[in-house]
């Protein structure tokens, strides 16, 4: 009984562990790997995939996937940049707007269409790529310096980079719609079972619906930060960001399947993923060894397959004990 | 307004003249069903008689061709489950509809969320779950996942559910198919305290005893049509069964099963043995033998490991203690592929989610193992496939309108016979029967039962896993009682009665061993 409350423990807090330690690590082999500069950098860069992969938990907490969040991101950077001469507001009602556009038509697909997600938001992830491009005119965007729009991506609260802030806001918030209200049960419960979740009465298809619509707007919150933060919509940004985000939700420990999954562990996914990739830059600094931008590809994949690995045996074992 | 002239309660439902069609195949016909205030309400037929889609229409899963449904006197249109709840009519699912992933407190209180400032409170709601448990009698973590708990307690936290929504109709499909018979004098426990509080219940099972047990009224379908209804004090059991099947009294009388009479001669030697077999905490020694021609029974609760110790024979899951010969030879299966050389065959009590393939016609379902032996270099002979599928359709009786039919559409009787046919095809020397006849009706059932003495007169080994005493009692040439993972007592037939069984399997056992890890 002990022992299962252990293992479920690791199972689920696992990456916080591996967390721990790869900061530990990196503390002490690096003099300035804990700086402020250092932290804060990191903090900033990250907090548009962070975003991106909340909304992607939310959806794969669902039993779904969106493939889609990788080019609505880039589309939410284009609009926010051409918006961004009228102001903050503006600019981040065009990012977010695109998003939810294509947040609703991946709803709307999903529930009314019943196409399978995967399908539907790969449909999605092309069309928005295409209307990023088409919008752009096919090159990036500069966006207007004169706004205070560039404030969203570069702007500091006191010291504290106004995207972490933002992105920290974003999984409080997740954080508790998943655990305090019914809408984040319900999502639990559809990737749980969906034919009996509707049985139990719940509405699923308001749910599933609400989820496509989130991770649509957080994406295109993402672009706005992409485009604040380097001075340019980018159409062509954003490739890959989706298999981040579901790297980032599967190490931190959500099932793929659905049904079971957590908002604090998916940042600490996020953040996981985000350290090695500054560990490696550090180690690569230290002179030692010189790893190219391919073979970090490489250590992280191998990285990510060893925590998932190790996941899926802890998980499994939790579950074997039925 | 619907104030009946003769009862003394009011009508709570009335249902008038449903008509529901399939892809233009008729599924209600012509359904009615009246349930007053308070009354515990028997719906019964075989399968395929129409209960479940009539509850589903009723419940809004499905939606109405024809005909009208009051309820409390107001004509009643829901299309979701979700509205039918709201409306005071909850529903337990024949298989359990739960999410096994989360936990007890959310498959509880999903729905319904008890909420401060706006936000979940999961105090109250472990409370409430905690509450509505009680009334079972059972204690447990409600913070741990559903799945985690056996299939029984699983059907407890659904009922427990579906009385928490304060309805007024409580429709139960099937409830006690999972229960042992503690947990079922539990359930009825609650439905009488339910019928006291004036609540409704609408009953559905194939348990004849349960019902004269609980039950005020009945209703009988067939074929989609309500063909009877009466009081449950003044029609007998031969009466049911008999609309039911919509035969004649005479026709249904004599033994409770079909298997026919024995025939000892047939019985050869020795053909499978275990001894000291264990896996777990699930199976910690059983020992047996299998004899050619022989039926032997495994008997014992839910839980005692019967299905455990099928799947290790059949070496689905590997023991770790124990030895077994299969014809004399040291046999260890790693595989089920191992076992199917060795000339086993294996129905799983779980026909839907381990045996048939629903999406799959007839045809393939049946060939589905025997592939590599009718294909050449790899292709399918059509032929040699189209002549072993003909020639089991017709053995076993296997009701459909051709090979190509699609077996999501045939009952459950066929869709077993399907399965057993399968095996069959293989031409196995000993057959694993997990519950060959849960969930089938009274008619079909017989057949299976006729058809498992046949094969086993033919001299086939079979194992014969049940829950049903009396399948047990008269199919079984030798009864082995499995308790808590042991085998404690093997019985030869002849000197079996209820009793000896009953008192092995009871013997001992603690309800609390029951409850998972």
């Amino acid at each position: 009984m002990n022992r299962a409350r252990l293992v479920r423990i690791i199972g689920t807090y696992g990456v916080l562990i591996a967390l721990a330690a790869l900061v530990v690590f990196g503390f002490l082999r690096y003099d300035r790997f804990l700086s402020f500069y250092n932290v804060m950098t990191l903090l900033r860069y990250n907090s548009m995939f962070a975003l991106v992969a909340l909304g992607m938990c939310f959806v794969i907490m669902t039993g779904g996937i969106d493939l889609s969040v990788g080019s609505v991101a880039a589309l939410g950077s284009v609009a926010s940049a051409l918006a961004s001469p009228y102001g903050i507001v503006p600019g981040l009602a065009a990012g977010i707007g695109a998003g939810l556009v294509a947040g609703l038509i991946n709803g709307i697909l999903v529930t009314r269409a019943n196409l399978m997600p995967f399908i539907a938001t790969l449909a999605t992830m092309q069309a928005a790529s295409g209307s990023a491009l088409l919008l752009a005119g096919n090159q990036t965007v500069s966006v207007s310096y004169e706004s205070g729009f560039t404030a969203i991506g570069q702007g500091s609260l006191w010291t504290f980079p106004i995207p972490a802030a933002i992105a920290a806001l974003a999984y409080l918030t997740g954080s508790l719609v998943l655990n305090y209200t019914g809408t984040g049960r319900a999502v639990l419960a559809i990737g749980g079972g969906e034919d009996a979740s509707r049985l139990m009465g719940l509405r699923t298809d308001r749910v599933k619906s609400l989820v496509y619509l989130a991770s649509g707007g957080l994406a295109g919150l993402a672009g706005v930060i992409l485009a604040s933060q380097f001075g340019a919509g980018q159409p062509i940004e954003g490739v890959g960001w989706e298999l981040f985000a579901i790297a980032a939700v599967v190490v931190g420990g959500t099932l793929l399947t659905g049904g079971s999954g957590s908002v604090v562990t998916t940042l600490a996914g996020v953040l996981l993923l985000g350290i090695l990739f500054n560990v490696l830059n550090f180690e690569n600094g230290m002179g030692w060894i010189s790893l190219s931008a391919y073979w970090q590809s490489v250590i992280r994949g191998l990285f990510l397959l060893t925590v998932v690995l190790l996941q899926a045996r802890l998980t499994r074992r939790r579950l074997g004990a039925l | 307004m619907t104030r009946p002239p003769d009862g003394p309660s009011p009508l709570l439902l009335d249902i008038r003249d449903i008509q529901k069609r399939f892809a233009g195949i008729p599924a209600l016909v012509d359904a009615s069903l009246s349930v007053r205030s308070g009354e515990v309400h028997a719906l019964i037929g075989q399968n395929g008689a129409g209960k479940s889609t009539l509850i589903k229409v009723l419940t809004g899963y499905h939606r109405k061709d024809a005909g009208q449904v009051l309820f409390e006197g107001k004509p009643f249109e829901v299309h979701s489950p979700h509205q039918a709840q709201v409306n005071g009519i909850s529903t337990i699912y024949q298989e359990i509809n739960l999410v096994p992933l989360r936990s007890v407190t959310e498959n509880i209180c999903l729905g319904r969320e008890k909420r401060r400032y706006g936000l979940l409170d999961w105090n109250a709601m472990h409370a409430e779950a905690e509450r509505l448990l009680s009334r079972f009698s059972i204690g447990m973590d409600v913070g741990r996942p559903l799945g985690e708990f056996n299939t029984a307690t699983q059907q407890m936290v659904a009922i427990a559910r579906a009385i928490g929504f304060s309805a007024r109709l409580v429709i139960m499909d099937e409830p006690t198919s999972s229960l042992d018979e503690r947990e079922v004098g539990v359930l009825f426990g609650v439905i009488r305290q339910l019928k006291a509080e004036g609540v409704s219940v609408i009953f559905v099972s194939h348990k004849l005893d349960e019902l004269y047990e609980v039950c005020d009224q009945v209703t009988i379908m067939r074929d989609g049509r309500t063909v009877r209804n009466a009081a449950m004090e003044e029609i007998g059991k031969l009466e049911l069964v008999a609309a039911m099947l919509g035969r004649d009294v005479a026709a249904v009388e004599g033994h409770a099963t079909a298997f026919g009479e024995r025939d000892r001669s047939r019985i050869g030697d020795v053909m499978f043995s275990a001894r000291g077999l264990g896996a777990g905490q699930a199976v910690r020694g059983v020992s047996f033998d299998l004899r050619r021609g022989e039926i032997a029974g495994f008997a014992g609760l839910l839980g005692a490991g019967r299905t455990e110790t099928a799947r290790l024979v059949f070496g689905a899951d590997r023991a770790n203690a124990g030895e077994m010969t299969m014809e004399g030879s040291n046999y260890n299966p790693q595989r089920p592929a191992d076992a199917i050389v060795a000339g086993m065959g294996f129905c799983t009590e779980d026909r839907k989610g381990e045996g048939i393939v629903p999406e799959m016609t007839v045809a393939e379902n049946l060939t589905l193992a025997l592939l590599p032996k009718i294909s050449r270099n790899g292709v399918l002979d059509e032929q040699r496939q189209r002549e072993v599928v003909q020639r089991f359709i017709r053995e076993l009786g296997i009701k459909c309108s051709g090979p190509n039919q699609k077996v999501r559409e045939l009952s459950g009787g066929n869709q077993q016979k399907v399965l057993l046919a399968r095996w069959l095809a293989m031409n196995p020397k000993l057959l694993i029967l997990d519950e060959p006849t849960r969930g089938i009706d009274v008619g079909a059932k017989g057949e299976i039962q006729r058809l498992i003495r046949g094969l086993a007169d033919q001299g086939l080994g079979v194992l014969m896993i049940s829950s049903e005493l009396e399948e047990i009692i008269e199919g079984a040439d030798r009864i082995f009682v499995l308790r808590d993972g042991v085998s404690v007592t093997e019985l030869e037939a002849e000197d079996a009665n209820e009793e000896k069984v009953l008192t092995a399997m009871a013997h001992g056992t603690s309800a609390s061993s029951e409850a998972a890890t």
